[in-house]
């Protein structure tokens, strides 16, 4: 491939080829400079420059704000995807494997998927109130369709092959299931708990701006309150480097547990 | 020729006396109408001799795969039955081990792992299924690949891990469904050789579905032609090609080169229908 690229677009190409980080770190660096020169034009003033916004975001970890609002943020999204992943990746595979519950369940979680949520998230409070049932529910509204279908799907496309060799070697049906269907299929559980698991990211700071300002959700409310925009921004910022991480850190325990021959040399 | 026996003959295991002259494997009758009613198989009858290597030949859609999946286990038959040992089939066993056309590797697992997969789901303890599994992977030439994982492997070699798998369970019947299908012409004469040798070491009775009419011939004890519309056994034959000689010395000799044709000209008249 690297000899193909070098033939074709000369060293350079290759060389950057060879070396996918560098890619992205001019990847990020592009997105933020472009933040940095719109902050400077401004595009408006409510829009800080990237500076300021780090600059904020320092302060805000040494003064503790984000310890504190990050401690109260965790407990719904920790709950909820928690439960989210455990319950969905069982009825994902409870579906893949039988037809039945596969047609009892199945349309419930595309209505569920293709709902438009945010709208939904008010409608929590009428029964659960504003507390902390309230927004683990919205996290676990929002996570769940994605981990379950694609658990679902994970399961029920395992290669036919695969399945036949585990009954001409006498897998009874326990070890197919453990050795053969959720290895198979871990590569999209997996790709729906990463989802799951930034749908679950997105429902707990719903439920903070929409049920009750607390933890990140507050923050971002808070800052933009006062104006101190670079704050509110350093807020948004914090939550994606923290999805962000999660997402990559859920990627790696796949890697470890399901697919090595995936790892990186 | 199919030395057919009545279905209802004694047993001969278990419990009762094997008698070398038996055959390891009955097909009786052997009917497969698939779901949409497309007869896949119609009266299907032969005998496997026991220790020894029988191909399966015949054109695309004659029911080769199928019946191979039924005297498996894997597929139930509609009607008739297939008797290992004098015992009918109705699933899989550990008397039969299988090779799969497109390998059927777990691409998550090394090398290693797939060759003692079936030992694993046997539940041998580790240390034991890995050494037998570590001998087979030397036989079929692929020590220095244990830890590799099947997406670094050739088409070839990926088989060989088939094969490795397949023997490392001690089936007293390899079930080989176009092994050589997905591998390019100097890697399969290569591995015709590497399978004979590897049978001779090894007492088993090899069932070996192809659609190479050369390959059959240089591989086999008995051959097994089936035809298609309706899907039946047209011919059982023996080329009996002596393999002292070596590779390039029989696929010159008047008797392979003889039996080569006479299997064309039976299979021909069924292309042309």
């Amino acid at each position: 491939m690297t000899g193909l690229i070098q033939v074709r677009g000369g060293r350079t190409v290759a060389k950057a080829v060879d070396r996918p980080w560098l890619l992205r770190a001019a990847s990020i660096a592009l997105v933020l400079g472009l933040w940095e020169w719109g902050g400077t034009i401004p595009v408006s003033i409510a829009f800080p420059k990237f500076s300021e916004t780090l600059a904020a975001f320092a302060g805000m970890i040494t003064d503790g704000t984000f310890a504190g609002a990050y401690a109260e943020t965790a407990g719904p999204l920790i709950v909820g995807v928690s439960l989210t992943a455990v319950g969905g990746v069982l009825a994902g595979l409870v579906m893949g494997l039988s037809s039945r519950t596969e047609w009892l369940g199945l349309p419930v979680f595309i209505v569920l998927q293709a709902s438009p949520s945010a709208a939904i998230i008010p409608l929590i409070t009428f029964i659960y109130g504003i507390g902390f049932t309230a927004k683990v529910f919205a996290v676990v509204l929002l996570s769940a369709p994605v981990i379950v279908l694609n658990s679902y799907r994970g399961i029920a496309n395992t290669p036919r092959s695969l399945l036949e060799m585990g009954d001409a070697f006498l897998a009874g049906r326990f070890k197919r299931i453990v050795k053969i269907v959720i290895p198979a299929g871990s590569g999209l559980i997996f790709a729906g708990l990463r989802l799951g698991l930034a749908q679950g990211f997105t429902g707990a700071v719903l439920a903070e701006l929409l049920i009750t300002p607390t933890g990140v959700g507050d923050l971002i409310t808070f800052y933009r309150s006062v104006a101190d925009y670079p704050r509110m921004f350093a807020s948004i910022l914090s939550i994606i480097l923290v999805a962000s991480v999660s997402v990559t850190l859920l990627q790696r325990l796949e890697q470890r547990l399901f697919r090595p021959e995936m790892r990186p040399a | 020729m199919t030395n057919r026996t009545s279905p209802t003959s004694e047993p001969t295991v278990p419990g009762g006396v094997r008698n070398p002259g038996d055959p390891a494997v009955r097909v009786v009758d052997l009917a497969k109408v698939f779901a949409g009613g497309v007869r896949a198989l119609d009266g299907v009858t032969f005998d496997i001799p026991r220790g020894e290597l029988t191909s399966i030949i015949g054109p695309s859609g004659c029911g080769k795969t199928t019946t191979l999946k039924i005297i498996a286990g894997l597929l139930d038959a509609t009607s008739g039955q297939v008797e290992i040992n004098g015992t009918p089939v109705t699933r899989p066993g550990p008397d039969r081990a299988f090779v799969f056309q497109d390998f059927a590797l777990m691409p998550w697992a090394t090398v290693l792992r797939n060759a003692a997969f079936g030992l694993e789901l046997r539940g041998v303890p580790r240390k034991e299924r890995e050494a037998t599994a570590r001998e087979y992977v030397a036989k079929v030439g692929l020590s220095r690949f244990e830890d590799a994982y099947p997406h670094q492997l050739s088409g070839g070699m990926r088989q060989r891990v088939g094969l490795a798998r397949a023997l490392a369970v001690d089936a007293e019947i390899l079930l080989m469904d176009e092994p050589f299908a997905s591998v390019d012409e100097q890697i399969r004469r290569k591995f015709q050789e590497d399978l004979l040798r590897l049978l001779s070491e090894e007492d088993k009775t090899v069932i070996f579905v192809t659609h190479s009419i050369e390959e059959a011939v240089y591989v086999s004890d008995q051959i097994v032609i089936m035809t298609r519309g309706p899907s039946q056994v047209s011919k059982v034959v023996r080329p009996g090609v002596d393999h002292s000689g070596g590779s390039g010395h029989i696929r010159r000799s008047p008797a392979y080169l003889d039996w080569v044709e006479r299997i064309w000209a039976e299979l021909q008249g069924y292309l042309e229908t």
